[in-house]
């Protein structure tokens, strides 16, 4: 079995991102997700990779674009201020159907906010941000173990699809450190026959575009894309479920607050409560699955979030309304003690809420 | 399952994060599950600074501490903020060279260490954090202090190399602290 080492999440992330192949970084420095950028640039030079600290993120997100449709494996990092200088790059490169990987380390918003972890990116991440009909796959890292596991997974899902796959993690999961063993697996490759990679004369030019003034060629392209998204939507939803086989109330969380939401479950089953959890790894697509399926067994859900609540939209959506879903949260770099879910997996037992 | 929650709390500068990653290698070379979390941004650079350190048998749940078993404190403010935190039954250790208040609580164990006087006697200067982790071991059988070289070489970088035979020196003092 390969070595347990003790590593930060962010440098888990770069680690991972280089061993999947990812040889280009171009980012711009902000709290809580710089040891991602100082580990590429200690790294990339000595592997024959490219770092490259833009004068923005403006500019790193673009310079992403460019070496996303020359069809190389490449990614930018930032933290959720950064995020939103960097959304109508997403926009462009969801609208050329290139590749990239994108990690979004979130801190306490809105604004300049503040740099303490926070979940208040959701709706940005899965509904858009950027402008126009277009989806990113978006995951969420509950340890250092999956910031690693996830990146890799980002990466294969984002060249398989030719779309964006962001990483929706936060402060305290980039910041802590965990053991994590990196098995060696081969690194997938994919044909990119779309690339920009000079055509040496024997091809005709490929073109990597996300403008279409005839609206109808506009329309076609945006059914194709959602076809895609359409896939996506059947075949990669990730979930975990923890003590939900009998369970009568569900936690619902992802990230930092699952883990939190993990010690209340268990807390709360020692008093002889029965609530189980569950948590999406993947927050697009939803796993839409598990919460219809759970809706039909359990009285209520508890969406617990580091937001003013985004994500319990999403719980409500799935479960069709079928069950009343509660919210537990904390905001602006605040985090829910497991005494507080505890508390509100209690007043969902008595119906209290 | 037996799972120990130590928060290590002072100012910037005194080694906090550095004694919390000393004991989360501890943890991996015991094979146990560990989380280590910092506190993070401009209070790393003075001020406070705290590091939440969780050793336990089975997958760390929550790595944010609210009630610790074990709670380091290297300066007034933080055994003040923190002191009601303990769990009842856990330690509390306290740098009396820089704290002159007794706990008041009759639930837990509280160890006064002199560990900056005592660093400071020994021309040790900055370790008096490895003084305290020192007696926390030799109070823990669990972790232990075999293998504490180990974890010393992992965490010294190669071209500091003097400081692994400080930190063994201050690790020892603490040992045999009260003895």
């Amino acid at each position: 079995m390969a070595e347990r080492i003790l590593m930060k999440g962010n440098e888990a992330i770069a680690e991972a991102a280089i061993r999947a192949g990812c040889r280009h970084y171009f980012g711009y420095p902000i709290t809580p997700q710089t040891e991602i950028a100082a580990y590429m640039a200690k790294k990339m030079p000595k592997i024959g990779g490219v770092f490259l600290q833009a004068e923005s993120e403006i500019a790193s997100i673009n310079m992403v674009y460019g070496a996303a449709a020359a069809g190389m494996r490449v990614m930018t990092s930032s933290s959720s201020p950064g995020i939103s200088l960097k959304t109508e790059g997403l926009s462009y490169i969801a609208g050329s159907d290139v590749p990239a990987l994108v990690v979004n380390v979130q801190r306490g918003g809105p604004g300049l906010g503040g740099i303490q972890p926070s979940q208040s990116d959701y709706f940005q991440a899965t509904k858009g941000g950027g402008h126009g009909d277009y989806r990113m796959i978006v995951l969420a890292p509950a340890s250092v173990q999956e910031m690693a596991s996830l990146t890799i997974k980002g990466f294969d899902l984002a060249d398989k699809y030719c779309v964006t796959s962001m990483i929706l993690a936060d402060g305290t999961i980039g910041q802590m450190m965990e053991p994590i063993t990196f098995e060696d697996s081969e690194i997938k490759k994919y044909e990119k026959p779309w690339a920009l990679t000079g055509t040496e004369c024997k091809r005709p030019h490929n073109i990597v575009n996300s403008l279409y003034l005839k609206p109808d060629e506009l329309e076609k392209k945006n059914f194709e894309r959602f076809e895609k998204y359409k896939a996506i939507e059947e075949n990669e939803a990730m979930w975990e479920e923890y003590m939900m086989d009998d369970a009568e109330i569900s936690v619902v969380a992802f990230g930092i607050a699952s883990r939190v939401a993990k010690n209340a479950v268990v807390a709360a089953r020692e008093a002889g409560i029965k609530v189980g959890l569950i948590r999406p790894i993947t927050l697009w697509p939803f796993p839409t699955e598990a919460f219809a399926k759970a809706a039909d067994k359990v009285k209520s859900f508890i969406s617990v979030e580091l937001s003013m609540g985004q994500m319990i939209e999403d719980v409500r959506l799935a479960t069709e309304c079928k069950k009343p879903v509660y919210l537990c949260n904390r905001a602006g770099g605040m985090i829910p003690e497991p005494s507080e879910v505890l508390e509100a997996i209690r007043k969902a037992e008595k119906g209290e809420f | 399952m037996k799972t120990t929650q130590i928060l290590i709390a002072g100012f910037g500068g005194q080694g906090i994060l550095f004694s919390g990653k000393f004991l989360a290698y501890k943890g991996l070379l015991e094979n146990v599950e560990v989380s280590w979390l910092p506190s993070y941004g401009p209070e790393m650079r003075g001020g406070t600074a705290n590091c939440n350190v969780v050793l336990s048998d089975t997958p760390v749940g929550s790595p944010i501490i609210t009630v610790p078993d074990v709670l380091i404190a290297m300066n007034a403010p933080s055994l003040q903020k923190y002191v009601n935190t303990v769990a009842p039954g856990g330690q509390i250790y306290i740098d009396s060279s820089l704290i002159d208040v007794k706990v008041e609580r009759d639930d837990v164990e509280v160890f006064y260490i002199p560990a900056t006087q005592m660093a400071k006697d020994e021309g040790i200067g900055t370790l008096a954090n490895m003084i305290i982790v020192g007696h926390l071991l030799e109070n823990h059988p669990e972790l232990s202090f075999v293998g504490t070289e180990e974890v010393v070489e992992k965490l010294v970088p190669a071209k500091k190399a003097a400081l692994k035979e400080l930190n063994m020196k201050a690790l020892n003092l603490g040992k045999n602290f009260n003895k």
